[in-house]
């Protein structure tokens, strides 16, 4: 067997890494890094970072380590937060196309005796599956979080989500990081009676259903259940609501909305929020879009433009990126590139994929920066880290030194060997 | 590399399709001046060249598509054509120069699998023209025919620097009809978008998606072996079709009298890709199965241009360099689908490792199209950093030499070379960069886009008049 060529295919970081610190060391001072808080656009250089017990504990120039605290040393490369992988439902999918595979969405159209048609208590973190390969595919990648919920598509209210670490954990979810998911627009018309209007109006009914006391509902139709009404009573206090909605006159009525009930509207997808940003703005809500949208996939996407993420940033929204996707949610890097080559700032695209998620999800103290206190979730990068050429070299989560392996390695470096002796199946990296 | 060339300026005295020797007049002209299908064809050209002017891109880093990279170099383009590449050229007189300083010049990029047009934006129900779902063998029906030219995704492409492109049907059916492939040029008509003598593409698919869509219905086929049964019986009857034709045109070679056999459309398409004048490229993502496809490729003497898509092209690599099929595939996805499961990021690098390799980074995608040059990046590092010797010159071949060769329209564009059209694009930087954006789009040596120029930026009829685009 070629051994050159394998050991080739580990990244040189990875193995100094190995050859540094003892596997899994919880403690260690990262010294000599360009590191990317992602706080108010602060880089500090020749920067260190000390983490003991899983948590960041000091950031600055002259951190040292402590007795019996390895040092890695970061050559002067780049380090940021893990990274935001989107809204997606990662852990909740292995493969897209096979039913027996996917958890995230649900629909009981087919079940019987299930006349409820929202059902806000659908919490699909309940299926998450953190051996799921895309967790570990997108973890080599940076990607340390996501927003694990609900797909749309079986009701107008799709269920719940929260902010998941992808350290493989059966216990991801981020406590008191609880958001309901909504869906409105054109792609969920046929939820409404074919009509937008319809979609209002079902809400302000569910609403009311969720507020009522129980008598007042005997002889109404009901659209939810009693555990359902429980759930969704209390986002109407101040709760959270991400709402997949992108035509300008929707959004504005989202807003009225959430004013009229009581609960803190997040925008998802907004492809025209660039045309009611100021409205946007001075209501305080954030949009997380996809910055490589700038097509109209239908009518409510004509707005679709790549400098979106400037115009809102310039507007004084609060903006975060997703491209949506489980499988692939390592492109969202990408993302914020080409947002950077739209106009966006840089420091503000690299909060857009780390500490302006987390904020948006009331994480912030938790996840998303390089701050004191913050869990030690890392990525060391070989260049500019929203650079395409740029490669993850060393990743930490909780202060652990995360191996850089997945499915995908291992078939990599199964078939990058030339000529071997025997079948591949034998090689098992 | 065996890749199949059919062009005007290739000439080939290869066998008919069967509708030019219908008529006196056709058997005629195929002898005057063969191949003349593509002109003779219906539903011909008319694209004409935007006027140009003389351009002269001084200092610039040049990378060629052939594998070349030229410092401080200058590219000269004139008539529509590349007049030359090279350092310190002279500058003709009243020629335009631009400053290429910090900038790169490629060849215009070319994506070989696109369904603009017939899936395009806006997605409504009354656009959905990319598959003909009624029966899994539909070589009868051509993309173009439905092709919407107003598509918004076309300029958005070109903002990206894509120059051509082949638009092909769906992968629903195992047959599904022909590609088309066409010059990236705001237009009325498809018509005036169809690339001079390019040769049709013929879509088929593996796999997933014709077994499932069938097998759904209750209908063959729902399984790959159905699928491959389907397969050689088309296969069989264009060979009896082909036959047919050709006992006609022996007949009427032999002064003797002969009746015309009726017309079929697919199997004239069917035929037109075993005789090589219609190039295969096939939806396939297993190993497996494309082992199976070049098998029948041999059975029946045909060759596959291109497996589209090949998610584990990565395992087979050096088979296909050797049946000279080239891999069209992406950087990154994986998972959708059952046969996408095994996807790795490498899979490019390494189909375009073996000595007669032919990597292609292709976007099936209104997104990916516009930004080819970034996943043939992504491609090119991990490749890297598996410890392959790839630079920018050689990975730019994915998205303009090594396209154009499986599209078939190699000796016309794909690389910056004298003679050739003057499809350019003018970076702002080295395009393997995430921050890359093309500055300058040129075809047949005129300018169609620039990014500092909003006259030079066309806006689809759809797009006209909508308030999103008033409030721009």
């Amino acid at each position: 067997m070629n051994k050159k060529i394998l050991a080739l295919a580990l990244s040189s970081a990875a193995l100094s890494l190995a050859l540094a610190t003892p596997a899994f060391a919880q403690d260690v001072l990262i010294t000599n890094a360009t590191v990317h808080t992602a706080q108010d656009g602060r880089v500090i250089e020749n920067g260190r970072v000390l983490i003991r017990d899983g948590r960041i504990r000091e950031v600055g120039t002259s951190v040292s380590a402590p007795r019996g605290v390895a040092t890695f040393d970061a050559a002067g490369r780049h380090l940021t937060p893990g990274l935001f992988g989107g809204v997606a439902p990662a852990g909740l999918v292995e493969v897209s196309a096979e039913d027996s595979t996917t958890e995230s969405r649900l629909d009981l159209s087919g079940a019987p005796h299930q006349h409820p048609v929202m059902r806000p208590e659908f919490n699909p973190i309940r299926a998450y599956n953190p051996h799921s390969t895309p967790i570990a595919v997108n973890r080599v990648e940076g990607v340390t979080f996501g927003m694990v919920g609900a797909s749309g598509g079986g009701s107008l209210i799709a269920g719940q989500g929260q902010l998941a670490r992808f350290d493989g954990s059966y216990d991801p979810a981020i406590s008191g990081s609880d958001t309901l998911f909504m869906q409105l627009g054109a792609r969920s018309k046929n939820l409404s009676g074919e009509s937008r209007a319809g979609q209002y109006m079902l809400l302000e009914q569910a609403f009311d259903e969720a507020r009522a006391d129980r008598k007042s509902l005997d002889g109404e139709v009901r659209l939810m259940t009693k555990r359902g009404r429980g759930v969704l009573a209390k986002f109407l206090q101040g709760g959270r609501v991400l709402v997949s909605v992108s035509r300008a006159a929707d959004i504005l009525q989202v807003i009225k909305l959430a004013k009229a009930n009581n609960f803190k509207p997040i925008i998802l997808g907004g492809s025209d929020a660039w045309m009611v940003a100021d409205e946007i703005a001075a209501a305080k809500v954030p949009v997380i879009l996809n910055p490589l949208a700038n097509l109209p996939g239908n009518f409510d996407h004509l707005g679709a433009r790549l400098d979106h993420a400037k115009l809102l940033q310039d507007a004084g929204v609060t903006i975060a990126f997703s491209l949506g996707d489980a499988h692939n949610s390592r492109k969202l890097r990408q993302a914020a590139g080409n947002a950077v080559a739209n106009g966006l700032e840089w420091e503000d695209a690299l909060a857009a994929i780390t500490s302006t998620p987390a904020e948006i999800f009331g994480q912030g103290d938790a996840v998303g920066s390089i701050e004191k206190g913050q869990i030690a979730d890392l990525v060391l990068w070989s260049g500019d880290p929203l650079e395409i050429t740029s490669v993850a070299e060393a990743l930490w989560m909780g202060g652990q030194s995360m191996p850089m392996q997945s499915r995908q390695t291992k078939l990599r470096d199964r078939y990058l060997e030339q000529d071997p002796e025997m079948p591949r199946q034998y090689i098992k990296p | 590399m065996h890749i199949q060339v059919a062009t005007s300026a290739t000439p080939s005295l290869r066998s008919t399709l069967g509708w030019r020797a219908l008529s006196l007049a056709g058997a005629i002209a195929l002898g005057l001046c063969a191949p003349s299908w593509a002109a003779e064809a219906p539903f011909p050209s008319t694209y004409q060249a935007l006027a140009s002017e003389t351009t002269l891109i001084r200092g610039a880093t040049v990378l060629t598509g052939t594998g070349e990279r030229l410092n401080n170099a200058d590219v000269l383009m004139s008539d529509g054509k590349i007049q030359a590449v090279g350092q310190q050229l002279q500058t003709p007189a009243g020629a335009k120069v631009i400053d290429g300083e910090g900038r790169w010049v490629t060849p215009g990029i070319i994506d070989v699998h696109s369904h603009l047009g017939v899936y395009p934006s806006p997605g409504v129900k009354a656009h959905q023209d990319g598959n003909e779902i009624t029966g899994p063998v539909t070589a009868n029906v051509w993309a173009e025919h439905a092709l919407w030219p107003q598509d918004t995704g076309f300029a958005a492409a070109l903002a990206g620097g894509i120059t051509s492109m082949m638009i092909l049907p769906g992968s629903a059916n195992l047959v599904g009809g022909r590609g088309v492939t066409v010059k990236n040029v705001p237009a009325t008509s498809y018509q005036a978008m169809k690339f001079p003598d390019a040769p049709h593409g013929l879509k088929m698919a593996c796999g997933e998606n014709p077994k499932r869509v069938y097998g759904e219905k209750g209908r063959f086929p729902s399984t790959r072996m159905g699928n491959v049964a389907g397969y050689r019986q088309a296969w069989i009857d264009a060979q009896e079709y082909a036959d047919k034709i050709k006992a006609y045109e022996d007949k009427l070679a032999e002064g003797e009298d002969a009746k015309a056999p009726k017309r079929d459309l697919r199997l004239e398409t069917l035929a037109g890709a075993l005789n090589g004048e219609i190039l295969v490229h096939m939806h396939c993502y297993r190993a497996d199965e494309m082992m199976t496809i070049l098998d029948m490729a041999d059975e029946f003497g045909y060759q596959v241009t291109a497996f589209h898509h090949g998610v584990e092209a990565y395992k087979i690599a050096d088979e296909l360099a050797e049946a000279g099929t080239c891999g069209a595939l992406w950087a990154d996805w994986w998972g959708f689908k059952m046969e996408a499961y095994d996807g790795i990021q490498e899979n490019i690098a390494l189909v375009d490792r073996p000595a007669n390799g032919c990597a292609i980074v292709h976007s099936d995608s209104a997104e990916g199209i516009q930004r080819l040059n970034q996943e043939a990046a992504k491609a090119m590092v991990r490749g890297q950093r598996a410890g392959m010797d790839i630079d920018e010159a050689r990975a730019i071949r994915w998205i303009t030499s090594n396209a154009a060769k499986s599209l078939g329209i190699y000796d016309q564009t794909g690389s910056l070379e004298a003679g050739k059209m003057a499809d350019v694009v003018l970076w702002n930087q080295n395009p393997f960069s995430v921050y890359a954006q093309a500055q300058q789009v040129f075809i047949d040596g005129a300018l169609i886009y620039d990014r500092n120029d909003p006259d030079y930026q066309p806006l689809s009829d759809f797009m006209l008049g909508q308030s999103a685009e008033e409030n721009r």
